[in-house]
């Protein structure tokens, strides 16, 4: 029941107005990939204990996918980030 | 017991007598007294019985962390309330109660006649007796829930209703009693935005107490409290208890307004509690402590309370508790008490753990009689406590020994102080672990997350002005945080000491001390944990069953923990505490539902339909949130009968139905066919202007999760139609894809799914109505061929008319914007009263399709089915130029594999049987191995006997054998395997009369 601001809102709501979208930064495998790496991508995911990276939707807002580095552990979140500015970043 | 003459700070109004009613009899007592104080004053005895051992007990505190004396209001009425502590319950007038425990009654509990028999009953004492035979489970069960649990559940509905309300505050502080008011106070005064909660009728918390003996702290009190009540940017919360702190400042609690009238009193339009949700910016928590009892033999019997809950019951509601008393702890604050007794004009035998050196000289000239280095180490009685027997005690290292056997003092009050344990629950809900003080001898809050203060008696202040200093101070450093500035300074001030000694276990009669006398667990349960190799202090818990009551263990758990750490010999900070999880203390289930019951419990959509088939008496079901007509039955026609009537009509003549609620998606832009093509299994390339297609959605992993057809408006528009029920989680998955993956895309997308309203006209004379009802669209098969799309006017209304199929017969959707929806169904249906149109549900539509075959996302699939598994390879376009999401896990070597679950028809041996859906499938009639399942079953009204769809493990290569269904209940039965379209393989339908 953290609170999220959205970068694209630029209003901090409450956590039950987004969705959790999965783990962020995923690099999708080639399709000429292995059984095992493709497998890989498809259901291994780091599932670390600590700082993670994440995709949140907000859902009953802007409905915009973003980038939120969480503490898992006790929830701080640490950095939120627009995948428009991570990729001008790269 | 008796009531005192007037005390000076009471809290009762003599002016005003109240009633309530125990156990069929009629007491009395006063406004503001609590149901405890008024039990207590009429000598109410014994008010419960033990879970386990149906022991007689009493009232041993005055606040929430009561154990014993839990009743049921209210019995039986939509009123019935469960498991409320008599000791925070308030009076009302004709309050009718009736103890929670006792079995079959309070008066005579047969677990007490069992008393031979409970020093077998110790920890995992039912783990271990009714585990064999396995078979004799359920009865076990049976017999032993009429002993479980406390009261009953309610069995009428709740009479009152409960609502929800949202604040948001610069600085919420928890708790009113010194340390509280004065953090609120100063916090307004700085100019905060403040909101006080306390769990009390009104403030004062146990300052009370001091306010009846300290001139100073009366005055402090009365000022603070008329500054609270005036200062403007204060809300004060009582009856408010805050019940579960999460993150980011996020704190509930429940407000009971008006549990404390009288039920004639109450306003029905009042809700009875609210459930208020505070987002605050700072917490400060100034949630005070609980006191300890000792641990004893039968310290459980009626009559040993706690020392703070004798001062409370003294002061606040002028009840004597005892005239015969005994006070015993390990800490000072016992002889604040004695010296409060002897005021009372009782003399109390001080019995002291500690080598003290307090001077205790007046005392003793009063009447007193003080004995340290000593302890009780049985109380002795039967209904109530009637004597202790004390000794003369030694510490060595960490052990505890018996020097010698002292006297038995009689007495009919003891009262018990084994110290404070700081209420740290609400710090600890968002992880944070108390960590063990040996100056406190207590478990101190963490403190350790951001926009956080502990202030008061939970920061192990045990005086009220180092209290109320303590507050001042959490309040310039709460005000500091949002960059405010304190009106005056405030210094950390120094904690006072009560020279609380360490925890005192003597393992005299270990199975008579009681640590949870909620659960009954004793000191020896914990013992037997330990012997048994439990050695986590949670496991410890669960296996004995310590704290788990509705008290949760608030004066039971560290004195376990305690005992764990002198049977163990580990430190009590290295044992640690079990996990503190919200509610700190129970909440009703209204108050959690608040006004989201009944209607409100969840959104219901309709169609712009709705109320013409309602006056067609329709009976409705529902999908997703949605209220679909089910079925349209006729006079007394039951769901068999109009189900075959409506089939009936769609293949021979004419019928209608309401397809308004199939997801609905717009989408728009440059590249959004390149967007199709890539979330799509098919083709979509060359989809022209005019034309549809059905298309198949997959995830990444190569499943089905959707289907639908698609409409081609023009080369940058296209509708998107999905499933009902997954419009939602498909849109999402629309957006995921195009914002993470594909941003370079040109495309948006829309939900249009409430903007279009959609009327099917299907059956053979379909044409025939549309010629009727539109003249702009050349209906000729020629002209207007199945799966293309047209634009014109029907009845007037702008159109798009679809010529797809759900059944199989020529069928027109007629999307029109939704508020000409009703319009363009009522006209259709008069019009259409040629032909005897009929409309139909989704009963019919379900079976009208499983006649031909087609699967429905989410009954025939299931997240484990590709298209190659549904028979629908035709629909995988493997040579796309971009490849489309799912395509690579297709050639996975499990995905591959030939001999996957694949769905096929089942035809039943016997054309009258409809399987079950969800019926097991075997191989041969004496298998266990299971083959598949059945996904879709009916009855045919068109072929006149039942079909069935299925998933069977191999199912393609085994189309014309005979495999075995196995209902749940009944026979195995012989199954037909075929392909899944029953009717018209030869599409002779599709076109209708010409
Ligand atoms: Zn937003």
């Amino acid at each position: 029941m953290f609170l999220i601001t959205c970068p694209y809102c630029g209003e901090a709501r409450e956590e039950q107005e987004f969705s959790y979208a999965g783990e962020a930064l995923i690099k999708r495998a080639p399709l000429d990939s292995s059984d095992a790496e493709w497998g890989d991508y498809l259901f291994n995911r780091n599932n670390t204990k600590g700082p993670t990276l994440e995709q949140w939707q907000h859902t009953l807002g802007c409905r915009k996918l973003f980038m939120v580095e969480r503490n898992n552990v006790t929830n701080d979140i640490l950095a939120i980030k627009t995948f428009e500015s991570l990729r001008s970043d790269s | 017991m008796k009531r005192l003459p007037p005390q000076p700070c009471e809290r009762i109004n003599r002016k005003q007598r109240l009633s309530f009613k125990w156990h069929g009899r009629w007491y009395s007592g006063f406004a503001g007294d609590t149901l405890a104080s008024a039990m207590l004053v009429n000598d109410v005895t014994p008010v419960a019985r033990s879970f386990k051992y149906g022991r007689r007990r009493g009232i041993m505190a005055a606040g929430v962390e009561e154990p014993n004396a839990l009743v049921t209001l209210e019995s039986g009425s939509h009123h019935h309330t469960p498991n409320v502590r008599a000791t925070d319950a308030e009076l009302y007038e004709e309050m009718q109660v009736q103890a929670a425990s006792g079995v079959p009654s309070l008066e005579h509990d047969i677990r007490a006649w069992l008393k031979p028999l409970h020093r077998f009953m110790s920890a995992g004492f039912y783990y271990k007796t009714f585990k064999a035979p396995k078979n004799w489970w359920p009865w076990y069960e049976k017999g032993l829930r009429r002993f479980s649990g406390f009261s009953a559940a309610p069995s009428e509905p709740d009479a009152e209703h409960y609502d929800h309300q949202y604040h948001h505050a610069d600085i919420a502080v928890v708790g009113a009693g010194p340390a509280g008011m004065a953090a609120a106070l100063a916090a307004a005064q700085g100019g905060a935005r403040v909101i006080l909660l306390d769990e009390r009728p009104a403030p004062g918390g146990e300052m009370v107490s001091d306010c009846a003996t300290d001139q100073q702290a009366r005055q402090w009190f009365e000022a603070t409290r008329q500054a609270l009540e005036t200062q403007a940017n204060v809300s004060i919360l009582t009856r408010t208890t805050a019940y579960a702190l999460h993150d980011y400042n996020l704190l509930l609690a429940l407000e009971r307004r008006q549990d404390h009238l009288a039920l004639k009193a109450r306003n029905p339009q009042h809700s009875r509690q609210r459930s208020h949700r505070i987002r605050a910016r700072q917490v400060i928590l100034a949630t005070g402590s609980h006191e300890r009892p000792l641990l004893f033999a039968n310290n459980d019997l009626s009559g040993i309370m706690l020392a703070s809950a004798v001062r409370r019951y003294l002061h606040e509601y002028a009840v004597l508790c005892g005239d015969e008393v005994v006070i015993a702890g390990n800490n000072d604050s016992i002889y604040v008490l004695a010296s409060e007794l002897l005021n009372a004009g009782v003399r109390p035998v001080v019995v002291d753990s500690r080598d003290s050196s307090l001077d205790t000289a007046a005392l003793q000239q009063r009447g007193a009689v003080v004995r340290t280095n000593h302890a009780i180490i049985e109380a002795v009685g039967s209904s109530r406590v009637t004597a202790v027997r004390i000794a003369e005690i030694r510490q060595t290292g960490n052990r505890w020994d018996i020097v010698s056997l002292k006297e038995t003092l009689p007495c009919n009050l003891v009262a018990l102080s084994g110290g404070f344990s700081p209420v740290v629950h609400l710090d600890c809900h968002t992880g944070s672990r108390p960590v063990f003080s040996g100056e406190f001898q207590a478990f101190m809050p963490a403190c350790d997350r951001p926009n956080r203060f502990v202030a008061g008696s939970v920061n192990a202040h045990p005086d009220w002005a180092g209290c109320r200093d303590d507050g001042m101070h959490a309040a310039a450093s709460a005000l500091a945080a949002l960059a405010l500035t304190p009106s005056s300074p405030a210094e950390k001030p120094r904690r006072k000491s009560l020279g609380t000694g360490p925890f005192l276990y003597l393992s005299h009669k270990p199975d008579k001390v009681f640590l949870d006398m909620q659960n009954d667990v004793k000191a020896s349960d914990i013992a037997q944990a330990i012997a048994e190799n439990y050695r986590s202090i949670e496991h410890i818990k669960r296996y004995t069953a310590l704290g788990f009551g509705t008290d949760q263990g608030k004066t039971g758990n560290v004195n376990g923990i305690a005992v764990a750490s002198a049977v163990t010999g580990i430190p009590m900070e290295q044992i640690g505490t079990t996990t503190f999880r919200p509610m700190y203390t129970p909440v009703t289930m209204g108050a959690l539902a608040g006004e989201e019951t009944g209607l409100l419990y969840d959104p219901q959509r309709f169609t712009p339909m709705q109320h013409s088939h309602v006056q067609a008496g329709a009976q409705f079901e529902v999908v997703g949130q949605w209220m679909r007509p089910w079925y349209f039955p006729q006079g007394d026609e039951d769901l068999h009968t109009a189900v075959a009537r409506e089939c009936q009509a769609a293949r021979q003549s004419l019928a209608m139905m309401d397809a308004s609620t199939l997801g609905k998606i717009d989408i728009q832009g440059p590249d959004a066919r390149e967007l199709l093509a890539r979330v799509y299994t098919n083709a979509w390339a060359k989809l022209a202007p005019g034309k549809c297609r059905y298309g198949l959605m997959c995830d990444e992993n190569g499943m089905i999760i959707d289907d639908g057809v698609t409409a081609c408006v023009s080369d940058t528009h296209f509708i998107m139609t999905t499933t009902t029920g997954g419009a939602a989680r498909v849109y999402a998955h629309l957006e995921r894809w195009h914002q993470t993956e594909w941003p370079e895309l040109r495309v948006c997308f829309t939900s249009v799914t409430d903007h279009w309203s959609t009327t099917a006209v299907v059956g053979p004379k379909a044409r025939r109505l549309m010629e009727k009802i539109c003249s702009d669209i050349d209906f000729s098969v020629e002209a207007f061929p199945f799966m293309d799309w047209r634009e014109g006017t029907v009845l007037g209304v702008p159109a798009r008319v679809m010529r797809i199929s759900f059944s199989g017969e020529l069928s027109y959707e007629i999307n029109v914007q939704a508020n000409y929806g009703r319009y363009i169904w009522d006209q259709v249906h008069e019009i259409g009263q040629a032909w005897n149109i009929t409309p139909y549900g989704t009963e019919s539509m379900h079976v009208l399709r499983a006649e031909k075959g087609y699967i429905i996302v989410g009954q025939d699939t299931d997240g484990s089915i590709t298209p190659h598994d549904a028979g629908m390879g035709w629909a995988v376009a493997r040579n796309k130029p971009y490849p489309f999401i799912g395509l690579r896990s297709l050639s996975r070597s499990d995905t591959a594999r030939a001999d996957r679950k694949q769905l096929v028809g089942l035809l039943t041996a016997d054309p009258d049987t409809v399987l079950p859906e969800g019926c097991q499938l075997v191989r041969h009639p004496e298998d266990s191995a299971m083959l598949g399942h059945v996904t879709s079953s009916y009855h045919s009204p068109t072929l006149q006997r039942s079909i069935a769809m299925a998933v069977v493990r191999n199912g393609f290569a085994l189309q014309g054998e005979t495999i075995y269904a196995r209902p749940v209940s009944g026979e195995t039965l012989p199954v037909l395997i075929r392909d899944t379209n029953f009717y018209d393989a030869g599409k002779e339908q599709l076109d209708g009369e010409r």
